[in-house]
């Protein structure tokens, strides 16, 4: 059998080759995985080797890891991300902490996250925003249940290149068959929750063994990449490729001849003279200017911070959406959404949240449906989900909502709720789609005949789902008494 | 007005500067969302301003995130009676060229007990002058919400720190217990007597904010450039000798040479480098190859490991 066939399961696309570091977005990653895997050592052996580590600060790692020093007389490199009191004491990690460091080809800001069933929601917390996840596996141990914990909070919030990294290879005399066996295991794991791009890297953190120096020497039937090399070529998170959206932060005036809309280009571009409508009202204008301090600029694209200035007074305020006239995203009262809850109080049938999206803020009442087995990796029917749990709920809103699906836009598709009471965040949450009142509407390979105005038909049939499946569906045209017709004639 | 003729300086020079790189621009937009979300989420914001190099790239993103508007809130100045003076100059003279809002607090207490950091040693006077000062001007102002500069990457707890970092009625912080923070949605929602700390700079590094500064033309207290400058050696530091208050111990002797600061505190509590960086290039390029951090520089955060933890969970910011 051989090694390297089965540990890389897909290459990651390479990239231009010798990119200055700062001619990019920084690679944004996190570490997870299980307790005690080894995810803040190995980011403390990264950092350590990439020379991130400075003098006044390794002299302070050494003093402190004095007394605690393991067999190999390394230092604790993890004392480098376990910054709190708390941590030290425990020797674990409890919240995510954000480290930078750089190569000649590239920057990364990477999010050591805990291990620990208990602070799963600061797992969750650095996941948000990362492009690619180092799931980490003791090669003694194997997956666990917080591994596949790990890997399936990771891909629902977008995470699509995973790096495994079988740590602690040491403690098995660098032992290839189990190196092969875990990563094996770990391919039908990601093969379930439709995850590709895997490169499995046999690692020793502590000794810093194919973390940015090979392990040839003690593993020479590895040929793969090391993980910085692996890091070096993975690709930042593609922005979306929906129609322009600005979730409105604020409206500035600083005068009476000046009115501009504040925020940060969720999706798309925009440019003077594009038509917009304002949402949720439903109003149309063109885009006159768009201001920044340095100049007025004829283009602003996905995550720029601009201020737009609309050729018409329209009535704008925080928290509506302007977007492209021919590319819109979905508005309604009911939507259906995946959520990892947060805290211990979990998420209550039918309780009254708060839902925040964008600079969005509405009251939702959450119905829960589902709840994720992370054994079987099945959805069992719930009511009501406990901390921790990955579910499926209904969201209902009192005024229109305005979403995206996550799939589509990470930025116009995710949601917090928030406790009314404690006021504290619950849980992340991610649009799949527009609710549908007919429960099962979709089920089996039943049809469904849908009677509309033609101006209603028009649109949605101007959507991205409808045109992309076109092909599924019959269209006919007719009067609305010769429908109701034939309508009457089926409910027999 | 001088004020519309530096705008218009700016404007120009800024017309000609070549665009950002995409990492900078990043921080730049990331930075700015958050001005905007707290100061539209919040009812009575405020910036802390140190006048060092991270409060000067702080209020350059608050002028762009609400330009063409004032930026609207004020800036607090938590002095201590024991900045350097140019510090103080530098200070005016921002606050009258961008027309801002200068809020200035002094412990009446410690100014009343006359507690300096020669008398009362580096850790209490920094408990009553900066932490005990920066409660009560808080509480007077009956803010809810401060920016601060700090990054993620000066110090071990400040990596585990939120973007929105929430703090009790008595200013408290709970590292424990942070709320979660995903995606860019900020959770700002507070009762009467709590607050938010707002991070704007968390994820820049010390080298993008040198960047930053070279990049966008941003005035810059001149201490950060060597500079031939009396000084005496204390405790392993170079401390400036040029404030009256600073007696000479026996021993110790004024000496003078190029040197300058990598962060700005109260004079007699940091420590110089010795330096021939004059320009920002230079400066940059010392970075790139510096063998110690920026806070090696800094008495407060040398007592002990966690010591900045336990400061910050008294209401430090
Ligand atoms: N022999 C050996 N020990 C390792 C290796 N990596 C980590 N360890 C040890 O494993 C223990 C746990 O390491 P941590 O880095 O704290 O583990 P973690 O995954 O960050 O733990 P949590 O964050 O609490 O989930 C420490 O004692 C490390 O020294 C390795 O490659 N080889
Ligand atoms: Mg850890």
């Amino acid at each position: 059998m051989t090694a390297s066939a089965t540990a890389t399961v897909a290459a990651f696309p390479a990239v231009e080759t010798e990119r200055a570091s700062r001619d990019s977005r920084p690679l944004r990653l996190i570490t997870c995985g299980s307790v005690d895997d080894g995810k803040s050592t190995l980011i403390g052996r990264l950092l350590w080797d990439t020379k991130a580590v400075k003098e006044d600060q390794a002299a302070t790692l050494q003093r402190d890891s004095s007394g605690k020093q393991n067999d190999l007389g390394l230092p604790d490199f993890a004392l480098l991300l376990d910054g709190l009191q708390a941590e030290r004491e425990q020797g674990i990690t409890i919240d995510v902490a954000y480290r930078y460091f750089s190569t000649d080809r590239r920057s990364f800001i990477v999010a050591d996250t805990p291990g620990h069933e208990q602070y799963t929601r600061n797992m969750a917390t650095g996941a948000s925003t990362a492009d690619l996840a180092v799931l980490l596996v003791d090669a003694r141990t194997g997956i666990l249940e917080q591994t596949r914990r790990h890997a399936t909070i990771a891909t629902l919030m977008g995470i699509r290149q995973f790096v495994l990294a079988v740590n602690k290879i040491d403690l098995t005399g660098y032992d290839r068959a189990r190196f092969d066996e875990i990563s094996h295991e770990f391919k039908e794991l990601a093969l379930s929750l439709g995850v590709k791009q895997i490169t499995a890297i046999p690692v020793s953190a502590l000794k810093g063994e194919n973390v940015v120096y090979d392990g040839r020497a003690s593993m020479p039937w590895y040929e793969g990449p090391t993980l910085v090399e692996t890091l070096e070529k993975a690709t930042v998170r593609s922005n979306q490729t929906v129609g322009f959206r600005l979730p409105v932060q604020r409206v500035s005036r600083p005068g009476e001849s000046f009115r501009g809309y504040q925020g940060t280009v969720a999706g798309g571009a925009v440019k003077p003279g594009d038509s917009v409508v304002v949402l949720p009202s439903g109003m149309v204008a063109n885009v006159k200017q768009i201001v920044t301090f340095d100049l007025v600029r004829n283009a602003a694209v996905a995550g720029d911070a601009i201020t737009l200035v609309l050729d018409r007074q329209v009535d704008v305020s925080r928290g509506d959406m302007i977007v492209s006239i021919d590319s819109q995203p979905m508005t309604g009262r009911k939507f259906d959404a995946q959520i990892v809850a947060l805290q211990p109080e979990g998420i209550e049938p039918g309780k009254r949240y708060w839902l925040k999206s964008g600079s969005r803020r509405q009251r939702v009442s959450v119905t829960p449906a589902s709840q994720l087995d992370l054994k079987s990796g099945k959805w069992n029917a719930a009511e009501a989900l406990p901390m921790n749990a990955i579910g499926k709920v209904a969201l209902t809103f009192d005024e229109q909502a305005i979403f995206d699906t996550y799939e589509q836009n990470r930025t116009t598709g995710a949601f917090i709720l928030i406790d009314p009471d404690t006021h504290n965040t619950i849980a992340g949450g991610m649009i799949t789609g527009r609710h549908s009142e007919l429960g099962g509407i979709h089920k089996g390979d039943e049809r469904v005949i849908l009677s509309l105005p033609a101006d209603l038909a028009d649109k949605l049939m101007a959507t991205e789902i409808f045109s992309s499946r076109r092909h599924d569906a019959e269209v006919r045209h007719t009067n609305a008494g010769r429908a109701a017709e034939l309508l009457a004639g089926l409910d027999e | 007005m001088s004020d519309n003729r530096n705008e218009a300086e700016a404007r120009s020079a800024a017309a000609s500067k070549p665009p950002l790189d995409p990492h900078l621009k990043a921080l730049e937009n990331e930075a700015i969302h958050i001005f905007r979300e707290v100061a539209a989420e919040f009812e009575r914001p405020v910036m802390l301003y140190s006048i060092g190099k991270d409060s000067s790239v702080l209020l350059h993103l608050a002028r762009k995130a609400f330009h063409p508007g004032r930026v609207p809130f004020p800036l607090l100045h938590v002095n201590t009676g024991w900045k350097f003076a140019e510090m103080i100059a530098f200070r005016d003279e921002i606050v009258k060229r961008y027309d801002l809002d200068l809020i200035e607090h002094i412990n009446p207490r410690g100014a009343a007990e006359n507690v300096t950091p020669f008398t009362h040693g580096s850790a209490r006077y920094t408990d009553i002058m900066k932490t005990e000062a920066l409660r009560q001007a808080l509480d007077a102002g009956k803010y809810d919400a401060a920016f601060g500069g700090a990054r993620r990457d000066e110090e071990a707890s400040r990596a585990k720190e939120r973007i929105y970092s929430f703090r009790t009625p008595d200013h408290r912080w709970d590292p424990r217990n942070q709320r979660p923070e995903l995606w860019n949605v900020y959770n700002g929602m507070i009762n009467r007597g709590e607050s938010v700390r707002a991070f704007p700079l968390s994820n820049w590094t010390e080298v993008d904010i040198w960047r930053y500064i070279q990049a966008e033309n941003i005035p810059i207290v001149p201490l950060y450039f060597a500079e031939k400058r009396p000084y005496i050696e204390r405790d392993g530091m170079m401390i400036l000798a040029e404030d009256p208050r600073l007696e000479l111990l026996p021993g110790e002797a004024k000496q003078e040479g190029l040197i300058r600061f990598r962060t700005l505190g109260c004079f007699p509590l940091t420590g110089a480098i010795r330096s021939t960086a004059t320009t920002l290039d230079d400066i940059i390029s010392e970075l790139e190859t510096a063998t110690v951090s920026e806070r090696q520089g800094r008495a407060i955060d040398r007592d002990q490991s966690g010591s900045m933890e336990k400061k910050k969970r008294e209401g430090y910011f």
